[in-house]
């Protein structure tokens, strides 16, 4: 905040009852090929700072760009898989302002010749509102286009290491010229209440669509995937479009949701105050969860786009693009819908899975001999639960989709009940082991033994002479009575169900 | 159209220049008298012209995504006019549009 | 034998040394010498690498004791102009902002001279960043014409031009962006040639309009500059504009040197009023010449060639604005102003007006006008739209000639400080030029004879097709063999400036 004030906000569901929101997102990814957009340098995370440059990405005077034909081929599959129209002839164009994260003080980007225009992407929101507790959204985008990321500032001084009030920076240009794809999307509009849950759901399906694609690993929290979300609120059925904020750098899911939140809040307490929303841009502090005005600026930027002249055109033949389309794998929303199917969920429980993040997971504990319901049950409620109690992401935590699948095998044979399982769960994830090695240390196979179960049996009866009598008397469901006894006796590592049949057979019910 | 002293001051911002007072005044009088002259262009009849950014038509210039040997940070940060921490020092960086 | 040596041609140096005559460390020191005695008149090196130049020449000879076989040009020295990168000596572009400045890399075509055994001699000057037509914008001083040292050499090749017109080296290598090769070789009355754009590789030559600039040969024969051309030319993988095709066969054209059968057209847009009466003349006699070598002339109007000078004049500022952006003391070169008080915008802005002179700074503003908001369409835009129509002209004309032919230049060598505050004056030194750089066809400018009321070198402009580099070599030959028969000495002998 820097000092501002604290911004008035409308509480969310009274904005909404006056204004409607639209919404629009810039999405950044960074490409996964070997090489960067226009040299031969490694496009890697990591590495010893500005050891991974060139005169290129340096921008050392006389160096000149090479396009990675990857990058266009990967942008080409983004590109069909939204649904895009492919150019079939574009050009780069350079971006021009200084920056010292910039090594030539402009950036290879496309402006009005993009790569890919005009496609969508269909999304399945959560709504509580809606029959089976999602709605389907489809998100229209106007373009993909391909451009050169820029390099990585530290900032020194100041108090908080931020960039305002730092003492001077220091610059990294290892990511410099990494290509980045930016994809933009038409104004959403009609979402109301929704639109923060849309913004959040399109970048999450965007995410998954990338990793299909296997474009891009998507570390948001490398900052390979940067959403930027365009908010605007105005009266409701006015049919205007409002003033936009540009919130810039929500580099996670939430914050997206959240930004737009904010933003709604925000826009509604100064439109009722009868202000005009600027036109801005604005930062997301994942922290405090507000957005703050950027630098106000002394002018417009002006960028000066004109076509790259060190870059020939870009004239993907139709048969390169039919090639690709050809090789796309299924996408996420179709693997979803074929999954469901195959799994024989209702869209509520299949919702739920996605939802939590867990469709691979399930797919993969499935493709490792699970059954649908058996995988859906472990990873919905133990490991969700166990996931959101240390913080951690379920696909990371330290347990696998095999490890899983063995639980439930373990189950359905009758080795483990389901408290049992849970230990071995808890074990795997404190590293005990596999499901196997858990239950051997920690001797949790269920006691099958005949001799000492009908002892237990023997024991519970004795020590319930009045439970006993009314299962004699034909009251066969307090026969569950004895059942917890002897469980409790053998501590949980009974088969409960031996256990009842024994119970019976001694009372003469069975 | 003449450009006006304001116009010229915006030029050296945009293009990152501290001229000083003087040098902008003569550069005014300068640009003006060549804009007039460059303008010249305006007077072809250009209709349904095709621009060209390219005199040599060429599509479809690609490399193959292979690494190539890096200069290494050493080489990358020789001539620098600041180095700390490896990396290229520069004064402190107003804050981001 | 060291002053005959230095007068020898590039072919006849590279025999010599082939056949054991003489060792290339012989040829190096010679023209080492000779540049001790001339340069500080002429300044034309902004740096002399003699230690580098002997080793090359030596590793030249040792390859030839060796028996392994040697180039055309191997242990040939060169000048090389301050804009291409080299690892071993600085790269400054003439400029202040990059007193200094080592490049860690060599550009394709200075790692294509060395891997031919030539022996590059040292950096040429030039006008900064290759904007101007005298060599008056170098930072470090101009460089004079060996006809006339009070008088230009011609921009921004200049100090390559004049190396060679000062016998200080036989071969240089210039770059060609509105006419940066052809007006300097015309005025200082030597051969410079602009190859097809793409001809020859752009990594590693610090940019200054990316769309037009070429690199290209400068020597005192049509042949030496056809031998440096095929031995710098080609395809260059890390230059996304170079051409993938073989090399044009000027070595062969240039020993042709015949021009029967050949229909040559004159442009007269090219010629007329502004143009100086001693360079219409010789360029008259030239047209004649060839004439009676056999060839058909006609005239041909290129009727957009009257706006190739504005529409250059906004495309070559816009470009310049954008690759000049580097420059801004972050990672090389000077910086300004750091006290640590001032931020990364102020320094970049004081380092950029302390470190380019005023003619950059003129472009950089002109450039940024032309591309900003509200005037693209106006200028940069239309420019792009004259652009074309330059190219349609060529087009036209080349279905029913071979070569087009003009006067290099519409003047002489002007005198050092006429020029420099009227950038109108100077920019008209490119009027012949500016459109093959704006159509990227070959041209070559061979010497015709001197002024009558100067005595100052007149150069004859021949023009071809895109990729048909060949036919400004073999008419180029041909119009210098026979001018050379009829004065009976080459035109360099009358040169008179060095005494």
């Amino acid at each position: 905040m820097a000092g501002g004030r604290a911004d008035a906000l409308v509480p969310f569901d009274e904005a909404l009852t006056r204004y409607e929101p639209v919404i629009g997102l810039e999405t950044h990814v960074e490409l996964g090929t070997v090489t960067k957009m226009f040299c031969g340098c490694p496009a890697r995370f990591g590495g010893e700072p500005n050891s991974l440059v060139c005169p290129v990405c340096l921008g050392l005077p006389g160096s000149l760009p090479v396009t990675n034909r990857a990058a266009i081929e990967y942008t080409i599959r983004i590109g069909l898989a939204l649904n895009c129209t492919i150019a079939d002839w574009c050009r780069f164009a350079r971006k021009n302002y200084f920056y010292p994260d910039m090594p030539k003080n402009f950036q290879i980007s496309q402006y009005d010749e993009p790569l890919c225009t005009n496609g969508w992407l269909d999304i399945s929101v959560e709504d509580p509102d809606a029959d089976g507790g999602t709605r389907q959204v489809r998100v229209g985008i106007e373009r993909v286009h391909l451009e050169e990321d820029t390099a990585k500032s530290l900032h020194v001084g100041g108090a908080t290491g931020r960039i305002h009030g730092a003492d001077y920076s220091l610059v990294d240009y290892n990511r410099a010229g990494i290509p980045l794809v930016e994809v933009v999307t038409k104004p959403i509009e009609g979402t109301g209440a929704l639109a923060p849950t849309v913004a959040h759901t399109y970048v999450s399906e965007l995410r998954d669509l990338m990793r299909a694609l296997e474009v891009s690993d998507v570390r948001m929290e490398e900052g390979s995937l940067r959403a930027d979300v365009n908010t605007s609120i105005a009266p409701r059925g006015s049919g205007v479009l409002g003033t936009r904020s540009e919130t810039k750098n929500d580099n996670s899911l939430r914050s997206a949701e959240r930004a737009v939140r904010y933003e709604i809040e925000r826009q509604a307490a100064v439109l009722d105050a009868g202000m005009p929303v600027a036109l801005e841009t604005r930062h997301f502090h994942e922290d405090s969860g507000v957005t703050t005005a950027g630098r106000s600026k002394e002018e417009a930027q002006d960028y000066r786009y004109f076509p790259e002249p060190d870059l020939v055109p870009v004239a993907p033949s139709r048969e390169w693009v039919e090639q690709i389309r050809a090789a796309l794998p299924e996408l996420p929303s179709a693997r979803r819908a074929r999954l469901e199917a195959e799994w024989g969920l209702s869209d509520r429980d299949f919702a739920a899975i996605h939802n939590a993040g867990a469709v691979d997971l399930v797919a993969r504990t499935v493709e490792a001999g699970a059954s649908p319901a058996d995988a859906r049950k472990w990873w919905l409620n133990e490991l969700v639960r166990r996931a959101n109690e240390s913080g951690t992401e379920l696909a990371d935590l330290p347990i696998t989709a095999a490890d899983v699948a063995r639980v439930t095998a373990l189950v359905a044979s009758g080795e483990l009940n389901d408290k049992l399982a849970r230990q071995v769960i808890e074990g795997v994830l404190a590293g005990e082991g596999t499901p196997d090695e858990v239950v051997a240390a920690r001797g949790l196979a269920i006691v099958s033994d005949e001799g000492a179960l009908t002892a237990a049996v023997d024991e519970a009866i004795a020590a319930h002479p009045d439970v006993a009598q009314k299962v004699r008397d034909g009251k066969v469901a307090a026969a569950q009575a004895l059942v917890g006894a002897v469980m409790k006796a053998t501590r949980g590592q009974a088969d409960a169900a031996r256990a009842r049949e024994l119970i019976l057979a001694r009372l003469g019910q069975a | 159209m003449p450009i006006a002293r304001d116009d010229v001051a915006h030029l050296a911002r945009l293009s990152r220049l501290a001229l000083a007072d003087g040098e902008l005044d003569h550069l005014a009088a300068q640009l003006d008298v060549i804009i007039s002259a460059v303008a010249r262009v305006q007077e072809v009849a250009a209709e349904g012209i095709p621009p060209t950014s390219h005199a040599v038509p060429l599509v479809n210039v690609f490399r193959d995504d292979v690494e190539w040997p890096c200069l290494g940070a050493e080489k990358a940060l020789d001539q620098a006019p600041a180095v700390e921490q490896q990396r290229f020092r520069v004064p402190r960086i107003l804050d981001e549009d | 034998m060291a002053d005959e040596l230095t007068r020898m041609s590039a072919a006849g140096l590279a025999a010599a040394i082939a056949g054991g005559e003489v060792s290339a460390l012989e040829v190096t020191d010679a023209h080492l010498a000779r540049i001790g005695e001339v340069d500080e008149s002429v300044h034309a090196f902004l740096h002399v690498a003699a230690d580098g130049a002997r080793r090359a020449a030596r590793a030249v000879d040792e390859r030839r004791a060796a028996g392994e076989p040697l180039g055309p040009l191997a242990g040939v020295p060169l000048a090389l102009k301050d804009l291409f990168t080299t690892t071993d000596m600085p790269t400054t572009c003439g400029s202040a902002i990059l007193n200094g400045w080592r490049p860690p890399y060599d550009a394709t075509i200075t790692q294509r001279l060395r891997e031919a055994g030539v022996v590059i001699l040292g950096k040429t000057n030039m006008d900064e960043f290759a904007m101007g037509s005298s060599t008056e914008n170098s930072a470090f001083g101009p460089s004079h014409n060996p006809w006339d040292l009070a008088r230009v050499p011609g921009g921004s090749s200049g100090g390559s031009s004049a190396a060679v017109a000062a016998f200080e080296a036989p071969l240089a290598i210039g770059t060609d962006t509105g006419g940066s090769i052809r007006q300097p070789a015309a005025v200082c009355g030597v051969v410079g040639v602009k190859p097809t754009y793409g001809g020859s590789s752009r990594y590693g030559v610090v940019a200054f309009a990316s769309s037009l600039d070429t690199p290209g040969p400068l020597a005192r024969t049509v042949l030496d500059a056809a031998l440096l051309h095929e031995t710098m030319s080609g395809h260059d993988p890390c230059d996304s504009t170079s051409v993938d095709a073989p090399v044009p066969p000027v070595v062969a054209a240039a020993r042709q040197a015949d021009v029967s059968g050949l229909t040559i057209g004159v442009v007269p847009e090219l010629g007329g009023e502004g143009y100086q009466p001693g360079v219409l003349a010789r360029f008259g006699e030239a047209v004649g010449l060839l004439e009676s070598l056999g060839a058909k002339v006609i005239e041909v109007s290129c009727p957009h060639f009257s706006y190739a000078l504005p529409a250059y004049y906004l495309i070559a500022p816009s470009e310049c604005s954008s690759n000049l952006a580097r420059f801004d003391g972050m990672r090389y070169g000077l910086r300004a102003g750091d006290d640590g008080t001032r931020s990364a915008e102020e320094v970049m802005a004081l380092t950029r007006e302390q470190g380019f002179g005023a003619e950059v700074k003129r472009r950089i503003m002109l450039g940024t006008y032309a591309l900003s908001s509200g005037y693209y369409d106006a200028y940069y835009g239309k420019a792009q739209q004259v652009r074309t129509l330059i190219i349609r002209d060529f087009e036209a004309a080349f279905e029913q000639v071979d070569v087009l032919v003009s006067p290099s230049t519409p003047t002489t060598a002007f005198p050092i400080g006429e020029r420099v505050d009227d950038p109108l004056a100077m920019y008209v030194a490119d009027l012949c030029t500016i459109p093959s750089d704006l159509a990227g066809n070959a041209a070559l400018s061979v010497p015709c004879g001197l002024a009558a009321e100067d005595g100052l070198p007149v150069g004859l402009q021949i023009m071809a097709p895109v990729l048909a580099d060949d036919r400004v070599y073999r008419v180029g030959a041909a119009v210098e063999a026979a001018l050379e028969r009829r004065r009976g000495h080459p035109l360099l002998d009358d040169a008179k400036g060095l005494g």
